[in-house]
């Protein structure tokens, strides 16, 4: 047991022969042992990190309304590509040149971020925010999306929608061998 | 000289403070506890810096993953009435009868990528034999009357009659699945009006503002 017996012992000579006084502390070590044993199994089979959500909305396709014409050139058009490559352009398709990118900090981050600014700097009234077009092709991933509307997120965009990307589009992804 | 008594100190430890605190935490981890339900099929989820935890109840969830170079679809709604009452309703738009062991045995299943034509062998399977059986994912289209659709809507019907409450959907996609797959589910949600849904995400450690 835990304990070592210390209360000396055999000291009567003669006298009464007085039965031990049988301790009532009880030995926990082993009922220890288990609980901690117990403990080790569920922290490790507990899943800590539970899965996160993330809200997209999609437009209501079915209906046509009828909107106000918007500007082109507060229109930012994301175009995903194979290989974890974007291609983004300002305005209308074919008009301006666009620009191949990559995700990330350095990529897709700081140009949303100038676009942004650039847009509310050249465009007057109450709504000048930048608008984005997110444009997934065939062969873009999951993740690819999933990190560009984690971008929007990241960058305050207010306001931006998947749309299907056009043919024309799709060539020029191909023309710069991210398709 | 008298001999200096040292005294003797009992070499016994109370340990009633550590076993309880031991069985405190032991109490905590086993309520907290939930059992790891395996997907039949892996879906590696990407990462967002999104903060919002996946609710427990009222949720839909479809599962695409790739297995074998082909992206399967899986399907699964909390709730077991939800599940059963979503089977009996399609049982009978598919012709299908279920008895009631076999509707029990598909309420306790969480997720599950069967077509229906299947689904009745499937539950006669034992668990170790369910494993083994290559997945065949729920057929789809973008059709509103595809089985993956009809799941959703019967599921969303259960639902309704059950609590009152319209089901959230949810879609768990693998990193690399390509986004035509993605685009298929999305527009079988938005056949169903359904244009608010969530994508699950794991949380992404180091991108903070």
């Amino acid at each position: 047991m835990a304990e070592l017996d210390t209360s000396g012992g055999g000291k009567h000579k003669g006298g009464k022969v007085r039965s031990k006084k049988a301790s009532t502390r009880i030995d926990l070590t082993a009922m220890v042992d288990l609980a901690f044993l117990l403990i080790t199994f569920f922290m490790l089979t507990t899943t800590l990190a539970k899965k996160k959500e993330m809200d997209l909305t999609m437009p209501d396709n079915s209906v046509q309304k009828s909107v106000l014409p918007v500007a082109a050139t507060r229109s930012m058009t994301i175009l995903l590509g194979s290989h974890n490559k974007i291609e983004w352009y300002m305005g209308e398709a074919g008009k301006t040149a666009p620009t191949v990118d990559n995700y990330g900090k350095d990529g897709l981050r700081k140009a949303l971020v100038e676009n942004s600014k650039n847009v509310e700097a050249t465009h007057s009234g109450k709504d000048n925010f930048m608008i984005v077009l997110i444009k997934p092709s065939d062969k873009s991933t999951y993740e690819n999306l999933v990190t560009t509307l984690d971008e929007m997120n990241i960058a305050g965009i207010k306001s931006y929608a998947i749309v299907k990307i056009l043919p024309i589009e799709v060539g020029d992804l191909q023309k710069n061998n991210i398709y | 000289m008298p001999r200096v008594k040292v005294a003797r100190k009992s070499t016994f430890i109370d340990m009633t403070a550590m076993c309880d605190v031991a069985f405190l935490l032991l109490t905590f981890f086993i309520l907290t506890a939930k059992p790891r339900v395996d997907d039949p099929v892996k879906a590696e989820v990407p990462s967002s810096s999104n903060e919002k935890t996946v609710p427990e109840e009222n949720l839909a969830m479809v599962t695409i993953g790739t297995v074998e170079g082909k992206s399967k679809i899986l399907f699964s709604v909390t709730g077991s009435d939800i599940r059963k009452e979503a089977l009996k309703a399609m049982g009978e738009k598919y012709k299908v009868s279920f008895t009631p062991e076999e509707q029990v045995k598909f309420a306790n299943i969480e997720s599950f990528g069967v077509p229906m034509a299947n689904l009745k062998q499937y539950l006669a399977l034992s668990e170790d034999e369910k494993k083994a059986l290559p997945v065949q994912g729920i057929p789809v289209d973008t059709t509103s009357t595809s089985e993956l659709a009809n799941w959703i809507y019967t599921a969303r019907q259960a639902d309704k009659a059950l609590y009152g409450k319209d089901l959230d959907l949810a879609i768990k996609g693998d990193k690399k699945e390509q986004y035509p797959a993605i685009n298929e589910v999305i527009t079988v949600f938005a056949k169903q009006q359904k244009f608010k849904f969530s994508l699950i995400t794991d949380l992404k450690m180091s991108a903070k503002k």
